[in-house]
């Protein structure tokens, strides 16, 4: 059954020489440099890339929501809250945007969960490798992932009847914005990923978080329309920001003040939150 | 000038919330050896490895790899160990190339020498027709095999195998050891966790055994054997054999206390040389005790372990937390001659 041949009596390695310790352990250096870690992200990214390609079921989420939601949320609310289907759609497509990138951060926390539970998890451990590499990777992977669905929001509702007046750059302005933001904002689901017990956990308390996050903000609804005291929890919700930021672009072109709020979020959460999960990934052993 | 030792580990203890698995080992490697790690499941081999290669926190005690403390400089222990784990720790939706090259780019090779270390490794391991298939359709053994791959992308001089050939069949079983051996004619040292003692016996130079957390024994695969004898009288009594009268011939004829195994009538007896066997059948002959069975083989763990904690090797197997699920019993039927 085996095709192992003979030459592996002979030695595993023809390498010429003999392993020399005092040399080898002269060479260590206690931390990976910049340049290394840089690398070791991106070859992580790349297995994430493979892993995807592979598994292609990972895709459902952000190709099936952004078509499902933005058509159903539009022909249901639509009349009821702006009159008419295509009035509501400049206000709804950012909402549907802000939303689609914040369930695929979930998504990158859980995935990360599971991963981490795998056997090659061990080597990864046991590999002189920054310990930020196996978190940052996947998630630079999960940027294709929030492009996905980012893009395919603002097409199922130009489909519709959508006409941002922003233009194209306004657009991808609004694409560039919510990408940045679900990356960022994925640091928090990462850390959730590292400090919880399984993956359904992570899912549960993602969900937690993110039901009033998103319909507690201006996503879908005017802020006018509330009673105060939820009006003053929508304003400064940061998904709030990154509507009101998304809309400013999209249907403005504008860079407005919204724009640099939601950034400063974003700045805000990776400072907090990556050093908070490659902490609790260093001592979840 | 003294060479420093590869492992040197003072009082290493691990407590799993009240749990001790790991209750004050000391161990001292020598700088290109096998060492043998001995023990059942549930023994705390497996920890007491985790806790050396840096993957589990030492709770208490030091270790030293190659004088670099285990505790305060975990990085550069990283950049000095490989380690092959029980279960095939490669990544199932990556080919076996793409897992080589993956290692060996997280391990600071360049992207053309880690392709070539694939390709060598593959085709050493007798990998490469399979090179680019799914590891899903491996088999056990080129799982393993694979595996064993990845700690030796980089050379390494200290490598770490965990179990390495639990559940493998007896070929794949010598091609493994072969490779193991190899790796130390090319100056790497290597310390091994086994349940099988022929295993530590063909591979390790020196071998500790470990029971519940403790140290219970530690020398050569010749000392260690000499503890309970070089050979072992296995017995299968006839059905309604008079199983005391046997007992009380191996007494006086063997001058030791036999093994029972009560379910299949089975008696193994610890024997000094093979040659006391014939005795004590004379011996059963006369006292009319009628045999179904009989062969002599290795000294088993089991035995080894009666012999030194008076418990038998699977008695804490259900402590187990890192899946008892594989062994396999090849250690008992390796080497069994008949002597009918």
């Amino acid at each position: 059954m085996s095709t192992v041949t003979a030459d592996t009596t002979a030695g595993v390695r023809s390498a010429p020489g003999l392993v020399a310790p005092a040399a080898v352990v002269a060479a260590t250096h206690a931390r990976s440099s910049l340049v290394e870690t840089l690398v070791q992200t991106l070859v992580m990214a790349w297995r994430a890339l493979k892993k995807m390609r592979r598994n292609p079921e990972q895709f459902f989420d952000v190709t099936l929501q952004p078509l499902l939601f933005t058509a159903m949320f539009a022909y249901i609310f639509g009349g009821a809250i702006s009159g008419n289907v295509h009035s509501y759609l400049p206000l709804l497509i950012p909402g549907i945007v802000a939303q689609t990138v914040l369930t695929t951060c979930m998504a990158t926390g859980v995935t990360l969960r599971e991963d981490m539970e795998k056997g090659v998890f061990d080597r990864f451990k046991a590999l002189p490798m920054a310990r930020i590499a196996p978190l940052a990777g996947p998630m630079t992977a999960d940027l294709v992932r929030y492009l996905i669905a980012a893009g395919l929001t603002f097409f199922t509702g130009v489909l519709i009847g959508y006409r941002p007046s922003g233009g194209v750059l306004g657009v991808l302005g609004a694409i560039l914005l919510s990408v940045i933001t679900g990356w960022s904002l994925a640091w928090i689901f990462t850390w959730l990923g590292t400090i919880t017990k399984s993956a359904k956990s992570v899912q549960g308390m993602s969900m937690l978080i993110l039901f009033p996050l998103t319909f507690l903000s201006n996503a879908f609804v005017p802020v006018t329309t509330l009673p105060g005291w939820l009006a003053a929890f929508v304003k400064v919700n940061p998904v709030s920001h990154l509507v009101s930021g998304t809309r400013d672009l999209a249907n403005r072109g504008a860079v407005s003040a919204e724009v640099g709020w939601t950034l400063l979020a974003c700045l805000v959460v990776i400072a907090v939150f990556a050093p908070l999960s490659v902490r609790s990934y260093r001592r979840h052993l | 000038m003294t060479t420093t030792a590869a492992i040197e580990a003072t009082g290493l203890v691990k407590d799993f919330g009240r749990f001790r698995a790991v209750d004050g080992i000391d161990l001292e490697v020598r700088q290109g050896e096998i060492f043998g790690v001995l023990g059942p499941n549930g023994a705390g081999k497996t920890t007491a490895l985790r806790m050396l290669a840096t993957l589990l926190p030492i709770d208490a005690g030091r270790a030293r790899v190659f004088g670099v403390d285990v505790a305060a400089e975990p990085h550069r222990i990283r950049q000095l160990i490989g380690i092959t784990g029980q279960f095939a720790s490669v990544d199932e939706d990556l080919t076996a190339t793409e897992n080589l090259w993956l290692f060996g780019r997280l391990q600071g090779l360049r992207s053309a020498a880690a392709r070539a270390a694939a390709g060598r490794l593959l085709e050493q391991f007798g990998l490469e027709e399979a090179a680019n298939r799914p590891i899903a359709q491996f088999s056990g053994g080129m799982r393993r095999r694979l595996d064993l791959a990845a700690s030796l992308i980089t050379r390494l001089p200290l490598i770490f195998l965990d179990e390495p050939t639990t559940g493998l069949d007896p070929r794949t079983r010598g091609q493994m050891w072969d490779t193991i051996r190899g790796l130390v004619a090319e100056g790497c040292t290597v310390l091994l966790t086994t349940q099988y003692l022929d295993e530590a016996d063909h591979l390790a130079g020196r071998i500790a055994v470990i029971d519940r957390g403790r140290k219970v024994a530690e020398g050569t695969p010749e000392e260690l054997k000499a503890s309970v004898g070089n050979s072992t009288l296995q017995l299968r009594l006839a059905p309604g054999a008079d199983r005391e009268a046997a007992r009380q011939v191996v007494r006086r004829v063997a001058e030791t206390e036999p093994v029972l195994t009560p379910e299949s009538g089975r008696m193994n007896v610890p024997l000094a040389t093979a040659d006391r066997a014939a005795d004590v059948l004379i011996g059963l002959r006369h006292a009319g005790v009628s045999i179904a069975s009989v062969s002599v083989a290795q000294p088993t763990l089991d035995e080894v372990f009666f012999a030194i904690t008076g418990h038998g090797a699977d008695a804490d197997a259900a402590l187990d937390d890192t899946g008892s699920g594989e062994s396999a019993p090849a250690a008992t039927d390796h080497a069994v001659q008949e002597v009918q």
